[in-house]
């Protein structure tokens, strides 16, 4: 806004301020909640102040997990959450950036239609397809595999037709320049569509990270070893019958650490994330 | 260095034909311009030779070979585009390294080549930065840098001009041409602008609707246009072309509104058929009673500072056909007649309908 006045000024901040009450309450609470024992956070009112159990709760959840409910570690969620979360959109990053290369760069018959086929897989996302997907990985053997656990993911048209926009916008002259230079298709893509993709791959990593981090329902069917159980699945697994029956404070603190990596991502790939989502130069 | 062959080649998308039937041998170390309107096939043509298009029909040669089925990295020729086309993530360094580091060159013989052609183009304190740091003029260099280091048979430009300032432009063109002298290379250079093919150029190909209607000298496609297409597209204002009919046995030219031209010399051969006379605005100049040959009552007077481009019709009422002429500012009235005249040797003839230049 360019017109300067205090009264607007004033109401934004409000605005504002109340956004962020709303959104980082919630997330005190939790942490409050965290910190001190089953007995404590029964109380009502709950206290608002951090308790002295801190260390204790994280360390119960992290290696022995609930008394109630599950008692799986979550450490070891943690650990299956980071590998799905990686593997993930590793796996979509690098097959779909060559699927779009191929689309933009090549003409072979029924090239339209292979994007078109791939494009309307869109509407059809994990949810949608569970049943057969989950028949699927079934008959394959994969239930309790990191493999059944990412395939489905992974086969998406999200990250494919974001890089075909991406590579849409690279002028053919680039293609051109390059094939006088002497280059071959592929070291074309090596040496020149990937280095300048980067910031592409960056921003979809971090939303593709966060997208496998907090996958819920697929992981819910697929795992029932709990070996295999990701964070957001041990969450829930420790959540057994009544209110009174569930260990609020160790399932608080376990949901504190699932919040953790998707915000270190976000905050560490920031800069890269929004420069691969506004990014022009070219 | 090669002589480049282009033998009556075609090339169409699908139904539209986009040249159609175009030969010139090109000389080895000549500097060839390739002109014409937008969409005459110029940049197609050059891309054919690039192999950046498929030849429909006819064949290309560089030196002695046919490259008709060759890559383009096979036919060892340059190309610098419109754009540029940099790797906006490599160096000015590795801009100009990347194609001889394909073709497996020794790292010290990229050093040495890269570094003269920094040298010459003046590029040498830029090499380590990236593209987006560079001004367009230096942008340009870089992709002029990348076509020498290669060392090509044949260097292509693609209209390499336009996206820069006319300043720029200016110093541009004179840099081309001192590089051009200095390596000697075959260039084939493709533009729009009639200015930069009239300097650039040893031999030009003016170019309309996929053919070549004039090939030839700069000047001579100036003092004699082949055909009236080129009479309107090379020269600044445009010639000036006045249809009528040669009467009085050769002597005058019947046009519009009952103008009666006299001719500056006659033209026997052609009484009574009808032609489009033409001559240049800046050929024209003020008569002294007695040799005037035309007489247009002035429309309205453009000033260009030294000299003034006079817009008028001829005929009574302004009833005759349009006309221009470049004169001297210090001569010329407001309003009213303006006799003119002009000498034999810048009178142009030309077929109405085949537009084809008519010789005595």
């Amino acid at each position: 806004m360019v017109e300067k006045r205090p009264l607007l000024d004033l109401f934004a901040h409000a605005v504002l301020v109340l956004g962020a009450i709303v959104v980082a309450f919630p997330i005190y609470v939790t942490f409050v909640a965290s910190t001190r024992t089953f007995e404590e956070i029964m109380q009502v009112p709950m206290p608002l102040l951090p308790g002295e159990h801190f260390l204790e709760n994280y360390a119960q959840v992290l290696f022995a997990g609930t008394t109630t409910g599950s008692r799986a570690a979550v450490w070891n969620m943690l650990l299956n959450s980071t590998i799905m979360a990686l593997i993930v959109p590793l796996g979509k990053i690098s097959i779909s950036i060559l699927s779009s290369f191929a689309i933009v760069y090549f003409r072979f018959p029924l090239r339209n239609f292979f994007f078109w086929m791939i494009f309307v897989t869109l509407m059809l996302p994990v949810e949608v397809r569970i049943i057969p997907t989950f028949q699927v990985i079934s008959n394959l053997g994969m239930l309790n595999t990191f493999a059944g656990l990412t395939l489905p993911l992974i086969a998406s048209a999200t990250a494919t037709f974001l890089f075909r926009q991406y590579f849409m916008t690279i002028p053919d002259e680039l293609a051109e320049a390059a094939r006088m230079d002497g280059a071959g298709p592929m070291r074309f893509f090596w040496d020149v569509v990937l280095p300048l993709s980067k910031t592409t791959m960056a921003a979809l990593f971090v939303i593709q990270f966060i997208y496998g981090w907090n996958q819920y329902l697929w992981p819910l069917l697929i795992t029932s070893d709990e070996s295999m159980y990701t964070t957001v699945i041990g969450i829930k697994r420790m959540i057994v019958g009544g209110d009174a029956a569930n260990e609020w404070n160790l399932i608080m603190a376990t949901a504190m650490l699932a919040m953790l990596p998707p915000a270190l991502v976000v905050l560490l790939m920031q800069r890269w994330f929004v420069k691969g989502l506004v990014e022009t130069e070219k | 260095m090669a002589a480049v062959s282009i033998r009556n080649v075609f090339k169409s998308f699908g139904a539209v034909k986009v040249i159609q039937g175009i030969s010139m041998d090109i000389k080895d170390g000549e500097f060839v311009v390739m002109v014409g309107p937008s969409g005459c096939g110029k940049s197609t043509l050059l891309r054919m030779i690039a192999g950046l298009e498929t030849i429909t029909g006819g064949e290309i040669a560089i030196g002695e070979r046919v490259v008709n089925d060759l890559e383009p990295k096979d036919r060892n020729i340059a190309m610098v585009f419109q754009n540029y086309a940099l790797y906006p993530h490599m160096s000015v360094y590795d801009n100009m390294a990347y194609g001889l580091r394909i073709r497996g060159r020794s790292k010290a013989d990229i050093e040495a080549r890269v570094q003269k052609a920094a040298a010459i183009l003046e590029l040498s304190k830029f090499l380590g930065r990236k593209p987006r740091e560079l001004s367009g003029g230096q942008r340009q260099r870089v992709a002029m840098g990348r076509a020498i280091v290669r060392e090509p048979l044949v260097f292509l430009f693609d209209e390499p001009l336009s996206n820069l300032d006319a300043k720029l432009r200016v110093q541009m063109r004179s840099e081309l041409q001192s590089l051009h002298q200095r390596l000697g290379t075959t260039t084939l250079y493709v533009t729009h602008d009639q200015v930069e093919a009239m300097t650039l150029a040893h031999r030009m190909m003016v170019m309309n609707a996929g053919r070549a209607e004039q090939i030839g000298a700069p000047l001579e496609v100036y003092s004699k246009p082949a055909t009236t297409f080129v009479a309107g597209f090379i020269g600044s204002p445009p010639m000036n072309l006045i249809p009528g009919r040669v009467a009085d046995g050769g002597k005058a030219l019947a046009a519009d509104g009952d103008v009666r031209l006299r001719l500056p010399e006659p033209r026997p051969a052609f009484e009574g058929r009808n032609v489009l006379l033409g001559v240049r605005p800046e050929h024209l100049e003020i008569s002294e009673p007695g040799a005037t040959l035309l007489e247009p009552d002035i429309d309205f007077i453009e000033l260009l500072g030294s000299d003034s481009l006079v817009y008028g019709h001829l005929g009574a009422d302004k009833s005759g056909p349009r006309m221009a002429a470049r004169l001297h500012t210090s001569v010329v009235a407001k309003e009213g007649r303006l006799p003119l005249r002009f000498s034999a040797e810048h009178m142009h003839l030309f077929d109405p309908e085949s537009g084809k230049r008519l010789e005595a």
